[in-house]
């Protein structure tokens, strides 16, 4: 028999996708989105697409299903499917192809399930929209795969709509939707990024799982180096819509050649000496809260101490309570029980009653710099707006600090007249870093200021953070889920798992073994960036996660 | 409790409470006119004694208070009192009204209502091109027509030129429901005309809405033509909103027809009313208020209760 030369399952060559930008009372601009980028991908082989917004890796994800987002177009190049030219054909042609050959699987399942119907009818919907077998074939295989990817009684588990499961099992539903008509390849776009990191550990094996036995091919697009070394074959390592790096995940992650791929494969590597206790700042003594209208306590007898200067890093999974416990520290939730000390006076429990000095001294930064801003207000209003109401600042005065500040987080005075939508990402959250410090606080609490943000701009907010913290004495109450940030800014740590602090202490204390069962798990889930990591550390755990 | 019974229960109850405040609006509104029912069946040269004797026969001496419930508690038994300008019982001649009105309000429905939401689907499908467009632009240019120039071209058109329809809608019990039927082909013509942008343009604005949604994304990368996309996936997204301009619009086609009546000389309830008003016959303008009442909170509920189920949040709780 002689050998047969295979076609690569997927190959695009010189990719090059445009938009029309419209800049408000400009002239239309072209944008290049995606520009001469090949890649090909071999059946059953995983394909990582790596690089931060902007890079373009959903644009070209989505290219292999010949779809292309708002006013998106694809301009150059071949996309050659099983051999065959997807952009020769017409729009039919290209329904005939979605959620047949390619399928997809998107970043956030719970948007991306319709809240309508029940989650069989949506699973099973491309299989029998392109008449690939019967509604009882589809079903039964639906239920095979619920089971294969780990949800809990996979039989009834389709006859659910989307709000009554959690994000971890949609996710996972969202995975057995993409594999139900049998597709040959899958594109998943960056399916684990919106889940707690414990979760994301449990997804990430199931879809591993899943394509070793369907025996699919995957691009697999995310921002984290580390989550895509534990799935795939290759990597692409994208910037600015080109090519930075190509290879097998072995060359990119182990023997990096160009500076970017280095930089990303040696991101959260501040060196942050762990400072020692001085006078406390904020002392929250066995705090007890809950919502109106509940008699469930979120925060269960908390008590958590701060001193002037230093860091103390909040960790947990979405709804441990980390987010309650900050808006009980401002007073937009008063505690039920408990007594916070704040530079060495009592803090009344609620906003309404407590002084200008308290509310000055006691500031807030959020995860969304975007909905953090009025966006009809300039650079210079937002900053200025703090002065004004607490030093009462006008004018020169006022423009000259605005000025001040600007240069303190390394913006320069330019930015003075610009609106946030002209800013991008870190900027924003540099502009909210400063509107924080305008008040000369003595602390400021960090609700997830990098989540959103890139790896490499989130490095260079917390270095900022952390000089500005070297320079002016401020505290840090840091919200966190992500550990790597954690290790990186931490002067102590509180754990917290369903509304109570599990773990306590200084950051060497805390991340030295042994470890409580909780601790354990959440940090043996961080992604590591090596080969092999995801089998280890499901041969090692003490403790399952949440069922999510 | 299942959550959709109580959300059901309290509209229900918050709907009768409404029903309740709307009556005392509407008897103590009228009461604080001046002069009472015997003043106005006897005319302003009527003797003191006349008077006082009127007023201790139809009971206008009682308190308020006690008149109030009276009057309250023969609405809710059929008893509306009699018209004050010739006596008939106004259960009566209202019930025929009201009959012919529903009827006019039923077929404008059925005609509009479907209507609409296929023209707002197909807006939404070929939003910004030429489809899109001209559905807009005809049934903005159909609402913006005044209902009585509406009708008249209609009449023009239909009834004098090319002599299909009859001009007048005369109704008459014993009429059969085909003869009925082409009696009102004209008025239905111009009400849903008149209706139709309302209910097509929120239909089309909640589904354009919903579109920007990611699971209309999941289905458009199943491989869905555009119209399943929206039919299946964001129409049943978009229910709510839509519902309760539906609604609306079908309050006023009961409620709000007068003008169209007059054209074509409908004897329904809007005719009635408006006879009334203009002779102070206070006890039918009482009862046609209150089914009026009646008819929008009924619809209002209605309207709420159907977003309620339309919720699969609410329908189906964790």
């Amino acid at each position: 028999m002689l050998d047969q030369v295979k076609p690569n399952l997927l190959e695009i060559k010189n990719l090059r996708i445009e938009a029309t930008s419209y800049p408000p009372g400009e002239a239309p601009r072209k944008v290049v989105l995606v520009d001469d980028v090949s890649v090909s991908v071999e059946q059953g082989r995983v394909l990582g697409l790596i690089g931060e917004s902007g890079a373009g890796k959903s644009t070209i994800g989505l290219s292999a299903m010949g779809f292309a987002r708002g006013g998106a177009r694809l301009a150059g190049g071949q996309i050659l499917l099983n051999g065959r030219d997807i952009r020769s054909g017409g729009p039919s042609d290209l329904r005939s192809l979605r959620g047949r050959e390619v399928t997809y699987v998107a970043q956030s399942a719970a948007a991306a399930f319709n809240p309508a119907k029940r989650l069989m009818e949506q699973v099973i919907e491309a299989s029998l929209h392109h008449k690939l077998m019967t509604r009882a074939e589809a079903e039964a295989l639906a239920v095979e795969l619920f089971r294969k990817l780990g949800l809990p009684n996979p039989e009834t588990f389709g006859s659910r709509y989307p709000h009554q499961v959690s994000g971890g099992q949609l996710q996972r539903a969202m995975t057995a939707m993409a594999l139900c008509p049998k597709p040959d390849l899958v594109v998943f776009d960056e399916p684990t990024t919106a889940l707690d990191v414990t979760t994301q550990i449990d997804v990430l094996v199931a879809i591993k799982a899943a394509i070793r036995d369907t025996g699919v091919a995957a691009l697999y697009i995310t921002h984290d180096l580390a989550v895509v070394a534990q799935v795939a074959d290759d990597i692409i390592v994208l910037r600015g819509g080109k090519k930075v790096e190509y290879g097998t995940t072995d060359q990119i992650i182990n023997a990096p050649q160009q500076a970017y791929t280095q930089a990303l494969v040696s991101v959260r590597s501040i060196d942050h000496v762990e400072k020692a206790d001085t006078a406390s700042v904020l002392s929250v003594a066995n705090i007890t809260a809950r919502y109106r209208g509940t008699n469930f306590d979120v925060l269960k007898n908390v008590t958590v101490d701060l001193s002037a200067g230093q860091t103390l890093a909040v960790v947990g999974e979405s709804g441990s309570g980390k987010s309650t416990l900050a808006r009980v520290i401002t007073g937009l939730l008063p505690a039920a029980q408990g007594r916070i000390t704040f530079a060495g006076r009592a803090l009344s429990p609620d906003l309404a009653s407590r002084s200008k000095d308290d509310l000055r001294e006691l500031q807030m930064i959020y995860q969304m710099a975007d909905t953090a801003m009025n966006p009809r207000q300039t650079v210079g209003t937002i900053i200025g707006r703090p002065l004004e109401f607490y030093f009462g600042l006008k004018g020169e005065a006022k423009r000259k600090r605005i000025q001040e500040l600007l240069e303190e987080i390394e913006m320069g005075a330019g930015f003075i007249d610009r609106y946030p939508a002209e800013l991008s990402g870190g900027q924003k959250q540099r502009v909210c870093i400063a509107r924080a410090l305008a008040a000369k606080p003595k602390l400021i609490i960090c609700d997830e200021v990098t989540s959103a943000l890139d790896p490499l701009v989130a490095d260079g907010i917390l270095k900022l953070l952390l000089s500005l913290q070297a320079r002016e004495g401020v505290a840090y109450l840091f919200i966190t889920h992500d550990l790597a940030t954690v290790k990186a800014i931490a002067d102590k740590i509180a754990v917290m798992y369903r509304g109570q602090i599990v773990r306590y202490g200084s950051k060497t204390d805390v991340l030295t073994p042994p470890f409580d069962d909780y601790t354990d798990l959440l940090l043996s889930s961080v992604p590591e960036m090596k080969l092999g990591w995801l089998e280890e550390v499901l041969a090692s755990r003490k403790m399952e996660s949440g069922g999510n | 409790m299942h959550p959709v019974v109580k959300l059901v229960t309290q509209r229900l109850a918050l709907g009768l409470l409404l029903m309740l405040a709307v009556s005392a609006l509407i008897f103590f509104g009228v009461e604080a006119l001046p002069g009472d029912t015997a003043q106005a069946m006897l005319g302003q040269s009527a003797t003191p004694e006349a008077l006082a004797n009127l007023r201790e026969k139809m009971g206008l001496n009682e308190p308020v208070l006690w008149r109030y419930g009276h009057w309250l508690y023969g609405f809710l038994t059929g008893d509306m009192g009699v018209a004050l300008t010739n006596g008939e019982d106004i259960a009566k001649s209202v019930g025929a009204r009201l009959g012919n009105t529903l009827f006019l309000a039923f077929w404008a429905a059925l005609i509009s209502v479907p209507l609409a939401i296929l023209l707002g689907l197909l807006a939404a499908r070929y939003n910004g091109r030429w489809p899109d467009r001209l559905i807009s632009g005809v049934t903005l240019a159909t609402i913006s027509l005044p209902e009585f120039v509406a009708g008249y071209l209609v009449l023009y058109f239909l009834a004098v030129k090319l002599q299909l329809l009859p001009a007048m809608s005369m109704v008459f019990p014993g009429m059969g429901v085909f003869e009925r039927l082409q009696a009102i082909m004209l008025p239905v013509i111009v009400l849903v005309m008149v209706v139709l942008a309302h209910m097509m343009r929120m239909t089309r604005a909640a589904i354009l809405n919903v579109m920007q949604s990611d699971y209309i994304e999941t289905a458009k990368l199943k491989g869905l033509s555009p119209l399943t996309v929206i039919w299946r996936h964001a129409f049943p997204n978009a229910i709510a909103p839509v519902v309760n301009v539906v609604m609306l619009n079908l309050a006023y086609l009961v409620v709000g027809v007068v003008v169209v009546e007059v054209v074509f000389v409908y004897p329904g309830m809007g005719q009635y009313l408006v006879d009334h008003v203009t002779k102070r016959d206070l006890p039918v303008v009482q009862a046609c208020g209150m089914i009026f009442a009646a008819v929008y909170i009924g619809l209002n509920i209605l309207a709420d209760v159907v977003s309620i189920l339309a919720n699969p949040r609410l329908r189906h709780p964790k």
